[in-house]
């Protein structure tokens, strides 16, 4: 089954330099579509949405975890005090 | 009659129609209702508000849904209160505390889903959710059942019983998710895109998010219909700094109170401050971090509102804190011994923030500030429970001069 989902990728310094995104895309089944981002001296950031197969999205997902890049919803963190 | 135009994009601008929609589809940007001010103007003034309930519900000019089918507990018009005990402690003159701890589920949070619930039965949900750690659970359960909604509340596996027992007097489906912290928002964000649910801070969030603009509201409202010179949040999102904010520039838009001079500062816990740490380092987008705090309320590592909260602790000149740990309850006791007010750990926040501002001469002593207190103690009693030393004497006259009066005048 096709899903679309919508995430914001947060990369620490280290992997700003390194095309995890292009990475992704060629890895797993899954077109990547930024929509915004913002690149600074201590962190990068940026919103796109995935289409492709769902599980090829959640072993992607995974994956871009498993580089050091961490991956949100782009709501931010929806469990509040 | 609300005067709402549109759902905007804060990012591109963009205009979407009043749905149960939350981001963008150009930008992923969020999205926040755009009111039609001219038609406001024509209508508001302060006997108007001033005539109005004693609710928030006195301000739904401003608001996306009107007052006539308002889930309605008694949300707003909390206490401000003069603190000149406290102001007396930390050298300032002109302190007031806003204590919206005694709220009917004794948070801000009503406020926020007070308004969610009435746009959701608006929008004809029957089911209402929310993931939480304590506040928001009990809100939504309480408006939830005010509602007559199926009411869920998430919330992670681990959590400790008793954070949960008062929303769960409230008759809601508690679902406790087994994972982490990020497990339960990524589920969350998943069932909030995918089942017909208002999900408060999800689906909902533009609207529900405009509830925390009648706490400026009441402050210039209690003021005498001014802003203060100063205001202290405690920031979790920044969704409540930003709608304060948001709140004061609207009546000064429409010429309720005169302008708006006011220093925004964030208070945050350094156990979990990526808005403080951003402001501090001069970044605009905050770093998100893995929360280790005591200030479970303000436990958010990955805040929506972040980047806005810096932007307008910048513009307006304010600043931010990063309270230690072991200050939470230094600031909890501060506020009980000198004011009579008992907060939870937000509130220890804030009050240690003030204390750090007024160190470090960020406020001056005749200078007016609000310091926003935003949940009961009566929610986070551990945090204190090493202050609790009775005085154990045996049941006579003789022990009771000995141990209690004698340690009483030593």
């Amino acid at each position: 089954m096709t899903a679309l989902r919508r995430v914001k990728f947060t990369f620490p310094p280290g992997l700003i330099t390194r095309p995890v995104i292009y990475e992704l895309g060629q890895r797993f089944q899954i077109v990547t579509n930024i929509r915004r981002a913002e690149v600074g001296p201590d962190v990068g950031w940026v919103v796109l949405e995935l289409d492709g197969p769902e599980d090829q999205i959640d072993s992607g997902l995974a994956w871009v975890e498993k580089q050091g890049v961490q991956v949100s919803p782009v709501t931010g963190d929806i469990i509040e005090g | 009659m609300p005067h709402v135009l549109a759902l905007r994009c804060r990012e591109c601008g963009r205009d979407f129609p009043v749905e149960p929609i939350y981001v963008c589809d150009f930008c992923f940007g969020p999205l926040e209702v755009a009111y039609d001010y001219d038609a406001i103007q024509k209508v508001i003034s302060r006997d108007r508000i001033s005539d109005g309930p004693s609710t928030i519900w006195r301000y739904d000019d401003f608001l996306p849904v009107s007052r006539e089918k308002a889930v309605n507990i008694g949300a707003g018009m909390t206490p401000l209160l003069f603190a000149d005990n406290l102001g007396r402690e930390l050298g300032l003159n002109n302190l007031w505390i806003k204590n919206d701890a005694v709220n009917p589920s004794y948070s801000f949070k009503d406020r926020v889903v007070s308004v969610a619930t009435t746009k959701a039965l608006e929008f004809g949900f029957d089911t209402i959710a929310c993931a939480s750690t304590g506040n928001l659970a009990g809100a939504v359960a309480a408006h939830g059942a005010k509602a007559r909604m199926r009411t869920l509340v998430f919330i992670p596996a681990d959590l400790e019983s008793g954070k949960i027992i008062g929303a769960s007097v409230y008759g809601p489906t508690v679902v406790a998710v087994r994972g982490n912290y990020d497990d339960v928002n990524r589920l969350c964000s998943e069932l909030g895109d995918s089942r017909n649910w208002a999900f408060v801070n999800i689906n909902m969030r533009p609207y529900y998010s405009e509830g925390s603009k009648t706490l400026g509201y009441e402050i210039a409202e209690q003021l005498g219909w001014k802003a203060p010179d100063h205001v202290i949040v405690p920031v979790a999102s920044g969704s409540l700094f930003t709608k304060v904010w948001k709140g004061l520039h609207e009546f000064a838009k429409m010429e309720l109170i005169d302008g708006v001079d006011t220093k925004m500062h964030i208070a945050q816990a350094m156990g979990c401050a990526p808005v403080a740490q951003a402001f501090l380092n001069e970044q605009s987008h905050p770093k998100p971090v893995v929360p280790n705090t005591i200030a479970k309320s303000l436990a958010i590592g990955n805040p929506a509102d972040g980047y806005y909260t810096v932007n307008i602790a910048n513009e307006s000149g304010g600043s931010a804190v990063a309270v230690g740990e072991h200050e939470v309850a230094e600031g909890i006791r501060l506020l009980a011994e000198t004011e009579g007010i008992f907060t939870e750990t937000a509130g220890g926040v804030v009050v240690s923030t003030l204390r750090q501002l007024a160190r470090d001469s960020r406020i001056g002593p005749d200078e007016q500030v609000v310091a926003l207190i935003t949940g009961n103690g009566l929610k986070t009693q551990e945090v204190v429970s090493g202050y609790s030393n009775p005085i154990e004497i045996d049941p006579t006259v003789d022990s009771f001069d000995e141990l209690v009066m004698g340690a009483a005048t030593s």
